[in-house]
């Protein structure tokens, strides 16, 4: 048992071969180990050994240090874990308990040391507190033995373990297994454990028979159970409520299989196909539709039907059922704009002091086609005795026609070369290059600028000017635009000197394109559908009508051609347009403006035709288009030859009536179509049919209304007026004398009922016939001269421009304000009803002069007539108070007699003269 | 005979076009043939979706007239059995 002690120890190195027993050893020792741990504290009387835990020889110690060195085993010195033994001598031990009696260590084992049998005793050393006390004494010999002897064995087997190690390496001995006695472990407890016994005894029966009773038949018979009572207990089963399992979970397995399935089907393919189908609408033939016609559903379907249809046609001719009065109503209302929106803004001003210094303007024209070019023709402001005197003299400046752009205010674009002084010129209104214009001379002078057309047009985007520019210009073009000369255009054609007219020309107008005019005056249609004819008219009391076009030359010889050639040749930048005509030129039609009575001929200022080219719409681009394509042969009015009258087709609808202000203020209206004279054959033009003197001096505008084409306008002198085509008793509408001399009108473009009126004083009046005829709606001052030319023009839908030039030269050019540009949705038709009516009071004014003048006849001749016849001689009184009385007799008589007749009062009753 | 045609000719006169139109088919026109036949194929159907209509709404009604006021012209026609009369009439002003 003390052996076991160490082997606990020293089992764990030592290899298991010899550790067997002492596991087994161990086991009891553990066992009893445990219950030793539960043990407090002996008393000290009370035995003190280890025997309640098997170990009656040990006996726990405790060595203080004092006692350590009195017997040498001083810890970790004499004594260690390894060397635990030390063997002490009974002789000392008593020899201790002696001298500190209580206070030695040995004290509690004193009786243990003296009854001790051997001479030394063994004191161990328990490092491990095994028996709760650093050291133990072993009481009895055989225990000492025991402990001295196992280390050292244990030691010895270790070597020979060791030892035995090394050996068996090369050599294993079989040593078959000893039998030794089975020591139990414990393990039989759990074999009792789960070993199956009986808990309850088993109950035996003993049962007996007779012998002679087995073997015996047996006769079974059947029974119902449920007969006799309780042979047998049934448990029917039940719900029973106490008992209910809900079933919260349930374990359901599942397998997922991915399902593969083919599948195919096939379609149709649509696609898109082109097809056509071809139909023609059914119809009747001629016998089918003769046969309905005639039938009889026909006739009672006329006859149902025609009397719905009546009156639909009916509603349809009084009144126009769909008309919206919203919207008419709106228009109107925003047509009271206020008298604050009419005026002219200003816009631009043009003026150029090189050129035109010491200028007046004489005439402006727009560009039909290109935005915001402007020709101005600039003249000598001198009176005629200057020019007469002055005409000796060489003029240092020549004259120009101006051409502006709106981009460049400070530079003009153009210039074009003029003989003379130009009053009047326009451009041709189905080739804007051609331009024909009237020299003070009496000469008609042409110019092409096809050349410069594109100059023009990109002038608009010129790069000094207001508008932005996207068009890259040659650098050549830049220089000139910079520079301080605008390219100068010669002329291409004057007319010939003795033909042209005698003074100055102061109207010159082109025909419209759809119709030319032949040497009698007829009008014929014009197949080359561009203007080729012009009309010019001054103060020599003629109006000469022109054609572009060459006529047949006769051949010449070639010596003149050749002359001609080289005057071609050296001027180089001439163009060829009009060679044909040039210094050749004769008029086509020449019109004597003579009066009626006297030898006196009308001097024509301004002339009027029926027809006229308009240029007041916006320039339609794609006509002009055609038209340039037209016009792309290469002088093409050399080549179109005038053809005669016989190829051409007459127009019986062009009216060949004209107006014409002349130099005396007088209107005259005229018709130019040639008369043959039956005398000597020739051509002479017919009489005026009307005059009328109006003004009070030179008439400077008569121009026809843009939107009414028998009104016209005549400004002149001190007043204008208004004249319909067809009344010829005067004009129908005469203004008042205005303080200051009128110098030009101008209707306006796109209101029918306002005109602007130029003053002598440079003020613009603005006349609007819907809102007052006394006076002008509005006036506005222009400038500080006189304004010699207005010229409205539309240049875009929003851009409407008013060009006024004035005496001293400047440009203004006014932007009209919407309310004065638009008109009101009925103010046509309210202009030309005012003009019906002004027409009608015209017609009454002159039958109550008829009336007037009948009776003033008649009170004449009444007064006459009373003059002349005598006075009848008076009457007595006597004699009329005789007449009286026999009245009243009458009276009385009649009286009576109706009374009776009407059976009112008897005859009786009555008061009769018989009875007075 | 006379009075019908008599009042077909006071139709005919005023300054308005017509046709007289069966199944779709022109009988007799006052103004060219493209256009006629164009006129009858489409007012027939209008005419016969018009009747649909209104006697789909009530039964007993029927289409006695049709007005089309457009912008340039007014076109009336007047349906009866198997015959439409069509006038086609500038509107007034």
């Amino acid at each position: 048992m003390s052996k076991n002690l160490i082997s606990s120890k020293s089992s764990l190195k030592s290899p298991k071969g010899s550790a067997k027993k002492q596991k087994g050893e161990n086991k009891a020792k553990e066992s009893s180990k445990g219950k030793r741990k539960q043990i407090d504290k002996k008393d000290e009387e009370v035995n003190l050994s280890m025997a309640s835990i098997g170990h009656p020889e040990i006996f726990p110690l405790v060595f203080t240090t004092q006692t350590q060195e009195i017997f040498n085993c001083r810890v970790d010195e004499d004594v260690t874990e390894e060397n635990r033994f030390k063997l002490i001598k009974k002789e000392d031990i008593i020899e201790d308990l002696k001298t500190r009696a209580a206070v030695s260590d040995f004290h509690p084992v004193k009786k243990v040391v003296l009854e001790y049998p051997g001479e030394e005793l063994l004191v161990v050393f328990d490092a491990e507190l095994q028996y709760g006390q650093n050291f133990y004494l072993v009481a009895t010999e055989e225990a000492k033995e025991n402990l001295l002897k196992l280390p050292e064995t244990a030691e010895e087997e270790e070597k020979e373990d060791d030892e035995n190690k090394e050996g068996t390496l090369e050599e294993y001995v079989y040593k078959p297994p000893v039998c030794k006695p089975w020591v139990s472990l414990g393990s039989e407890k759990e074999v009792e454990e789960e070993s199956v016994k009986d808990s309850v005894s088993k109950i035996k029966y003993l049962i007996s028979r007779v012998r002679r009773k087995f073997g015996a038949p047996i006769t079974f018979t059947d029974k119902n159970a449920s007969s006799v009572k309780d042979s047998y207990i049934e448990c029917t089963s039940y719900q029973d409520k106490t008992f209910s399992i809900k079933l919260l979970e349930k374990d359901v397995g599942a397998q997922i299989v991915p399902k593969v399935r083919e599948n195919s089907t096939q379609t149709k393919w649509t696609y898109p196909k082109n097809a056509a189908t071809q139909y023609f609408p059914r119809e009747f033939s001629d016998e089918e539709k003769e046969e309905s016609l005639s039938s009889e559903k026909l006739k009672e379907f006329i006859t149902s039907v025609f009397l719905r249809m009546e009156i639909a046609l009916q509603q349809n001719e009084i009144m126009n059922v769909f008309f919206d009065d919203w919207k008419a109503l709106a228009e109107d209302e925003s047509s009271y704009g206020g008298k604050s929106d009419v005026y002219l803004k200003e816009y631009q001003s043009f003026t150029d002091l090189h050129y035109l210094k010491d200028r007046t303007i004489s005439c402006v024209c727009w560009h039909p086609n290109i935005y915001g070019i402007i020709a101005e023709s600039a003249t000598e402001r001198l009176s005629y005795e200057e020019r007469v005197n002055l005409s000796g003299k060489l003029l240092l400046q020549k004259s120009v026609i101006l051409f502006w752009s709106f981009s460049d205010p400070l530079h003009p674009l153009l210039m074009l070369e003029c003989p003379e002084d130009i009053y009047c010129f326009q451009f041709s209104p189905s080739d804007p290059n051609i331009i024909a214009g009237g020299c003070i001379n009496g000469q008609v002078v042409l110019w092409d600028i096809s050349q410069y057309e594109e100059k023009l047009q990109n002038a608009k985007a010129s790069a000094g000017g207001i508008k932005k520019t996207a068009v890259n210009l040659p650098s050549f073009i830049q220089a000139q635009q910079s520079g301080t000369e605008p390219p100068l255009a010669r002329y291409c054609a004057v007319s010939s000197i003795e033909y042209s007219h005698k003074a100055i020309i102061t109207d010159i107008q082109w025909l419209p394109d759809y119709f030319e005019v032949n040497r009698m005056g007829t009008t014929f249609e014009n197949r080359a559908e561009i203007c080729v004819q012009l009309v010019t008219c001054s103060p020599d009391c003629s109006i000469l009508f022109w054609d572009i076009r060459g006529t047949k030359l006769p051949v010449q010889p070639l010596s003149d051609k050749v002359k001609e050639d080289k005057i071609i040749d050296v001027l180089p930048d001439f163009p060829a347009t009009f060679k044909h005509l040039d210094l050749t030129w004769k008029p086509l039609i020449k019109i004597n403006l003579c009066k009626s009575d006297t030898s006196v001929d009308y001097s024509p200022v301004r002339i009027s035709l029926r027809e006229q080219h308009y240029h007041y719409k916006t320039p339609d681009k794609v006509q002009s288009l055609n038209k340039r394509e037209v016009l792309a042969k290469e002088s093409p009015y050399m080549e179109i030859s005038v053809p005669s009258g016989k190829i051409l087709r007459a127009l019986e609808n062009i009216s060949t009536n004209f107006f014409v202000g002349t130099e005396d203020g007088e209107i005259v209206y005229s018709d130019w179509k040639m008369e043959r004279d039956s005398d000597s054959g020739r051509l002479i033009s017919q009489k005026p049919s009307q005059t009328h003197a109006i003004h009070d001096g030179i008439v400077h505008t008569v121009q026809r209304s843009p939107f009414f084409k028998d009104i016209i306008l005549s400004v002149g002198g001190w007043n204008f007026a208004i004249w319909k085509e067809g009344v010829t008793s005067g004009p129908i509408l005469q203004s008042s004398c205005s303080a200051v001399r009128y110098t030009v009108g101008h209707w306006s473009l796109t209101r029918p009922g306002v005109f602007f009126i130029g003053r002598e004083d440079g003020n613009i009046d603005i006349w609007d016939l819907l809102e007052k005829t006394h006076e002008p709606s509005q006036f506005q001052s222009i400038s500080i001269s006189m304004i010699t030319c207005i010229r409205p023009w539309i240049a875009s839908a929003k851009h409407h421009f008013l060009a006024v030039s004035d005496d001293s030269g400047v440009l203004h050019v006014l932007e009209i304000s919407w309310t004065l540009s638009h008109p009101s949705s009925n103010e046509h038709a309210s202009v030309l009803h005012y003009f019906e009516r002004e027409v009608k009071y015209l017609e009454y004014y002159e039958q109550r002069q008829e009336f007037r003048a009948k009776e003033r006849i008649e009170m004449e001749l009444e007064a006459q007539r009373k003059k002349t016849t005598a006075t009848a001689p008076q009457k007595s009184r006597e004699q009329m108070e005789e007449q009286e009385n026999m009245d009243y007799m009458e009276f009385l008589d009649i009286e009576k007699k109706i009374l009776t007749d009407l059976g009112l009062v008897k005859g009786s009753e009555v008061f009769s003269s018989s009875d007075a | 005979g006379a009075g019908k045609s008599r009042a077909l000719m006071q139709i005919f006169s005023e300054e308005i076009m017509e046709g007289l139109i069966t199944f779709g088919i022109p009988i007799r026109t006052t103004f060219d043939n493209s256009t006629t036949v164009q006129y009858a194929g489409l007012l027939q159907q209008l005419t016969m979706k018009a009747r649909s209509t209104v006697r789909d709404i009530d039964p007993r009604n029927d289409l006695t007239f049709l007005r089309i006021r457009s912008k340039k012209h007014e076109i009336m026609v007047a349906p009866e059995n198997e015959y439409l009369l069509i006038v086609i009439q500038k509107p007034c002003e």
